[in-house]
């Protein structure tokens, strides 16, 4: 039996960065052999959603969507490009963040199709968040005394957009690593402008729920949190805003502990994965 | 013919082969073998081996199909098609193979060539890098380094459409397997390999441009309502901007519906567009919004050669033709002095002539 990993992503037609993050991603899983082919596929270039799976040789395929929240494209978009016919939102049995996978067949090709949630809901990405901030401070153990604002797009069209932001600060807030944990959006409130009335502590990591670093994370979010006057130029890591310092993180989705989320993801619904993950390291356990 | 190669072919004769021009089977009186040339009954697996020495052009060449190809069809069909000529016996093909055969791929020139018995190499560069030697070019053997490649044009400029004739040049992909090689087209060309195949097996599932924009939702639901049963006129025009061999490699088998072709020329390319991809589905949603506008009637007063000035200027555009036109090049309309000239003159405050746009939807 042949296996498969289709990593599912947005892609774009102007940025040709969007792709780096699932390129990336796909390599470090490619490595670790678990899969007989491991495929990128996009609904903005190719190979298209609607043309990958026939690309493929393998008899089980698991599909697993690199989007932030579930919603539009993984509910819709993905599941009818691919020609999931039977696919039933239902089948995800999901409360907004906890898609799970759900097994299909496609209509033009003979596999099975293990179609899961996105990565940005599953536990996991909690600790690649938690990972960021520690990568963008340089300190391992960054927590004590310090905020951390975890930021989403937000949107009023889809309320799972919102949920999946403060599902993880939730979490992260749980652990009590951090001084003090908020969930921020640009186009909904509480935003990310006022980024400085959120927190009482000196220092704030904020780390932007994307997948891709573009328009929104290099431009937007630089701006409406005030570190630059000119995001072209850049910005000072940390830099002072309002007194506190700011320690600005590019979009998640870049962080090369993401593809250990896209192979428990598989694993969730039946691939046989690597024990511990790409680092070698068990994902990190909740407080009790 | 090595010990592998022999040691597969007994092995495979238990469940019979036949490729059309090597036949070997085995039960308990020993071996058949049946060549082109000659037919061997009941060998013993000694005289099994030195009939296989024998006839070994037909045993590597079998060995190469059954061990060292890959088994998918779509991908078997496309090496072959790689090695195809006019050739009708496998010793002819192998003559060819030694000398290497070259095909293209949009604007991939590929070549396979024989390296050792019954091994095949494939080498990969851009059509138009086709006598440059090895050295001279940027040498690869991964096909993933083809992503990069992809990426962008020979200008840096970021390629989205990755079967536009835009590819940049100056780097080679060598000694590449079967499946390497598959794996390197069908990276710079997605699918195209799938999708060849299954249109040489009439199964090609084309959407036409009606269904295409009828699954569309979201902000691309709205391109379906260009279609007001009022012709396809508009969808004649997509083709011909989006769709030309000098925009897109692909050759276009959408049409407007099952029942309505295009006029629009759907172009040469090798390997088949089965619907409308995202860039025209992208680009007909701005023309959807476009095309509701009403046409005002608007007077300008221009000279003969601004009018031609005027359409030189769109054709230029239209033709990507604006970087070959020569700074000193004033007989050319889109020639950028001339350009700027005819907006001092024309567009002084930015309306062409002076005349306003008149809208019908300003607040």
């Amino acid at each position: 039996m042949e296996t498969a990993l289709v990593i599912a992503a947005h892609g774009s037609h102007l940025n040709p960065g969007s792709s780096a993050p699932a390129f990336a991603h796909a390599d470090r899983i490619r490595a670790t052999g678990a899969f007989d082919e491991v495929r990128e596929a996009f609904w903005k270039e190719a190979p298209a959603f609607r043309e990958v799976l026939r690309t493929l040789t393998a008899d089980e395929v698991y599909v697993v969507p690199l989007f932030i929240s579930e919603g539009y494209f993984t509910e819709e978009v993905i599941p009818r490009e691919l020609r999931l016919e039977e696919w039933d939102i239902d089948a995800w049995d999901s409360d907004g963040t906890s898609a799970n996978h759900a097994t299909f067949t496609a209509s033009d090709v003979d596999a099975r199709i293990h179609y899961c949630g996105p990565v940005g809901t599953h536990d996991h990405m909690s600790d690649v968040i938690v990972q960021r901030a520690a990568s963008v401070t340089d300190d391992p153990d960054v927590g004590e005394g310090v905020g951390l604002a975890v930021v989403g797009h937000g949107t009023k069209r889809n309320e799972n957009s919102a949920k999946a932001i403060e599902y993880h600060a939730d979490r992260i807030r749980g652990r009590g690593r951090f001084a003090e944990v908020q969930a921020l959006f640009m186009d909904e409130d509480p935003e990310i402008d006022d980024v400085t009335d959120h927190f009482a502590s000196d220092d704030v990591v904020v780390v932007p729920l994307f997948i891709a670093d573009g328009y929104h994370t290099q431009e937007d979010i630089p701006e409406d949190m005030g570190l630059t006057d000119d995001p072209q130029s850049g910005w000072e890591t940390p830099a002072t805003v309002g007194g506190k310092h700011i320690w600005y993180a590019g979009a998640v989705g870049t962080e090369p502990l993401l593809a250990d989320v896209i192979l428990e993801r598989a694993s969730d619904a039946g691939a046989s994965v690597p024990a511990e993950g790409l680092d070698g390291t068990p994902p990190m356990e909740d407080a009790a | 013919m090595n010990d592998e190669q022999f040691a597969a072919l007994r092995a495979a004769a238990a469940d019979g082969i036949d490729t059309g021009w090597l036949t070997a089977t085995s039960d308990g009186d020993g071996f058949d073998l049946e060549v082109p040339d000659a037919t061997y009954h009941g060998l013993t697996e000694r005289e099994l081996r030195e009939a296989a020495r024998r006839h070994r052009e037909y045993v590597t060449e079998w060995y190469f199909w059954a061990e060292l190809a890959p088994d998918a069809p779509d991908r078997r069909a496309f090496l072959q098609w790689l090695e195809a000529g006019d050739d009708q016996t496998v010793a002819e093909r192998r003559d060819r193979l030694t000398d290497g055969v070259v095909r293209e791929w949009g604007q991939l020139r590929i070549r396979v060539q024989t390296v050792e018995v019954g091994r095949r190499a494939y080498e990969v560069r851009h059509v138009d890098d086709a006598d440059e030697r090895v050295e001279g070019l940027d040498v690869h053997t991964d096909p993933l380094d083809a992503r990069d490649i992809a990426k962008s044009d020979d200008d840096g400029r970021y390629r989205p459409l990755s079967t536009a004739p835009t590819l940049q040049s100056g780097w080679v992909f060598v000694d590449l397997t079967p499946a390497e090689v598959v794996r390197t087209v069908d990276t710079f060309y997605p699918a195209t390999i799938a999708n060849w195949h299954r249109e040489r097996e009439g199964e090609l599932d084309v959407s036409h441009w009606r269904e295409t924009m009828a699954r569309q939702t979201g902000i691309y639901g709205v391109v379906e309502t260009w279609d007001r049963g009022e012709g396809h006129d508009h969808v004649e025009w997509v083709a011909e901007a989006c769709c030309a061999d000098s925009q897109c490699l692909k050759r276009r088998e959408w049409q407007y519906d099952g029942d309505t072709d295009l006029d629009a020329d759907g172009g040469d390319g090798v390997f088949p567009c089965r619907e409308p991809c995202s860039l025209v589905v992208s680009a007909a949603r701005r023309w959807t919004r476009l095309e509701g506008e009403q046409p005002q009637t608007y007077e300008f007063e221009l000279t003969p050669s601004e009018k031609e000035q005027v359409e030189a200027i769109v054709d230029a555009v239209a033709d990507g033709r604006v970087d070959e036109i020569r700074e000193g090049d004033f007989r050319d309309g889109a020639n950028r002095w001339r350009a700027r000239y005819l907006r001092a003159k024309r567009m002084p405050d930015g309306d062409l002539c002076g005349v306003e746009t008149e809208r019908d939807d300003e607040d």
